[in-house]
């Protein structure tokens, strides 16, 4: 069979069997006055060779700017080996496979990337991967409403300091299934032990209410290390469930958040993208979700067991099907949990590539290139550091001026100074997020340092 | 398939109810039903105290190819949950009218049974869906 899937003759002879004259005859029953004709904006057609330039022109454009913007996606090195195996005809697909099982090697993979999260964030089970880290939180959230049958409030309470563009995406998601996010402040007050990060007692005023979860990000958006012991605990004393964000790469040196406080949390998820995949304009990324045994039936998405076919052999399978949308229909437990079996390849290759001692090494090299970052940048004048609290990779600086301003000056000297945190966090002043991963050397530091002091001796505009 | 007890009413959603002495009513699914979703491998009972609407989503059977709701045959409150099918699901294939029960409830309207079909009546059903 031609892998064409309809012929001009096929497309006749179908019509011709319904008895319509053209397929646009298929649509007559949407009135003309409601379809669009042409689209705005869209260019005509361009053929495979006029794209290719078009875009190498636009990348031209970008140049290789110096950047030290984290916020959620990390520059991190990849080993080459891992996109070349990633390449190979056997893996390159977005998708498990249909009959998966006939695809043994890749189900194998993705049995091995769930056991590498499981032990990674310290939990019992891993999906095979979920959209993006943004979306994993809104799945996080609405599985705890399911899994926690006692809590009838769907209410969850989240952290201002967990990425804002999570929580933008979780409430598009969980809203309209009637979940209710209360956002709990950071410390603010100059001087207070914490500043920046979410205090146990500002938990306070929730107790003795119905909750059904807490969510909790390590490190949190501002790169400060949450205590994340005691806001667990807090979550279970307040018969509420805990959920962890965190960055897959930081559990290298941080605690997982299966031991986080007494019992762990319940839902770890968080993005995976600082585990091999590129940072190309945003996406595609790809989301994790762990959780514990006595929770999988909640858990969205795909996962992969491992078995005995009839003769005894070891092999893998499909597991927990009927909680998934092609048995389940509108009960799946999720409609929306598209994974992301490319970049869970390419990630599952770059930890096998790695190893936790490598990881390891990824982590503490950005920790310090952080922290050089952070002494240099603060000897200029007008720069201070916000927050002095145990961080990772990521440090809030406050400036004597506009930020978008200096950014965009930072920017005509090819740097890319960071994520201006002006328009989503008012109350922190003209404050700038920045990072440096392993990838930042000293002399990309000194080159920054060098950049921001020129602007910053300009005079303010 | 073994005999339908005759202490037993039925919804044609192939769930059955059992009056018992005490004015409860214990509720679980019929052999056809077990026999046709095949081995079961979780069963999610409903909590004790949750009030039950009859014809309502009560309960989950799930086998290896699919997950059903039960419905409630009868209206009232939920007293009492067959805990053994967490460990032990198959209880459900085994023994669908004994040990392989749902749940148990405190009925709001005992009108409702009359309502459901008696065991002849539930065999015509079964007659006609495999027609």
């Amino acid at each position: 069979m031609p892998f064409i899937p309809h012929t001009e003759a096929d497309v006749a002879e179908m019509l011709a069997a319904i008895g319509a004259s053209s397929i646009d005859a298929l649509f007559d029953e949407i009135p003309a006055a409601l379809r669009i004709q042409s689209l705005a904006g869209i260019p005509d057609a361009l053929t495979e060779m006029q794209v290719g330039r078009l875009m190498q022109s636009r990348a031209q454009r970008d140049g290789r700017p110096l950047n030290f913007i984290g916020a959620g996606a990390y520059e991190h090195h990849i080993p080459a080996a891992v996109w070349a195996i990633v390449s190979r005809g056997e893996f390159y697909s977005a998708y498990t496979p249909y009959q998966a099982e006939a695809s043994q090697g890749t189900l194998q993979l993705l049995y091995e990337y769930q056991t590498m999260m499981a032990s990674l964030t310290g939990m019992q089970v891993s999906n095979a991967s979920l959209y993006d880290g943004a979306s994993a939180l809104a799945e996080a959230c609405l599985m705890a409403v399911r899994a926690h049958r006692k809590s009838k409030s769907a209410r969850i309470l989240v952290p201002a300091a967990v990425n804002p563009i999570y929580l933008e995406v979780a409430r598009a998601i969980a809203e309209g299934q009637n979940l209710k996010f209360d956002i709990v402040p950071f410390a603010m007050g100059e001087g207070e032990p914490g500043k920046g990060t979410t205090q146990p007692s500002s938990l306070e005023q929730y107790r003795g209410q119905d909750i059904t979860a807490v969510v909790v990000q390590q490190p949190n958006f501002f790169g400060l290390l949450e205590d994340v012991d005691a806001i667990t605990d807090w979550a279970h004393a307040n018969n509420a469930l805990a959920i962890a964000v965190v960055n897959p790469l930081s559990l290298a040196i941080l605690k997982p958040p299966g031991e986080w406080g007494a019992k762990g949390v319940d839902i770890a998820v968080g993005d995976g993208q600082p585990l091999g995949v590129p940072m190309s304009s945003g996406g595609p990324y790809f989301g994790f979700m762990t959780t514990r045994m006595e929770h999988v039936r909640q858990m969205p998405g795909r996962i992969i067991g491992r078995t005995l076919d009839l003769d005894g052999k070891p092999g893998f399978t499909l597991t927990l099907q009927a909680r998934e949308q092609h048995i389940r229909r509108s009960k799946a437990t999720s409609n929306i949990c598209t994974n992301q079996g490319l970049l869970v390849t390419a990630a599952t290759i770059h930890m096998s590539l790695l190893g936790s001692t490598g990881l390891e090494n990824v982590a503490a090299a950005s920790q310090q290139q952080t922290r050089k970052l952070v002494e240099a940048l603060t000897r200029i004048k007008g720069v201070k550091l916000a927050f002095s609290g145990p961080r990772f990779h990521e440090a809030v600086l406050q400036l004597d001026r506009n930020v978008a301003g200096v950014i965009e000056a930072l920017a005509k000297r090819n740097v890319i100074g960071g994520f201006d945190l002006t328009p989503r966090y008012p109350e922190l002043g003209n404050a700038l997020l920045v990072c440096a991963t392993e990838m930042r050397t000293d002399e990309d530091i000194a080159t920054y340092a060098a950049a921001l002091t020129q602007v910053m001796a300009e005079a303010m505009s | 398939m073994s005999a339908i007890p005759s202490n037993l009413k039925f919804l044609d959603s192939h769930e059955w109810a059992r009056l018992e002495s005490d004015g409860t009513v214990t509720i679980g699914i019929s052999d056809h039903a077990q026999n046709a979703l095949g081995d079961l491998v979780f069963v999610e009972v409903p909590e004790v105290g949750k009030a039950l609407a009859k014809g309502g989503a009560a309960a989950v059977v799930e086998s290896v190819k699919a997950a059903s709701d039960v419905y409630s045959p009868v209206s009232g409150e939920v007293i009492a949950a067959n805990d053994a099918l967490g460990s032990a699901p198959e209880l459900v294939n085994t023994d669908p009218y004994g040990q392989g029960w749902l749940y148990k409830i405190k009925p709001s309207n005992q009108g409702e049974l009359e309502q459901l079909l008696t065991p002849g009546a539930y065999e015509k059903v079964l007659a006609d869906e495999a027609h």
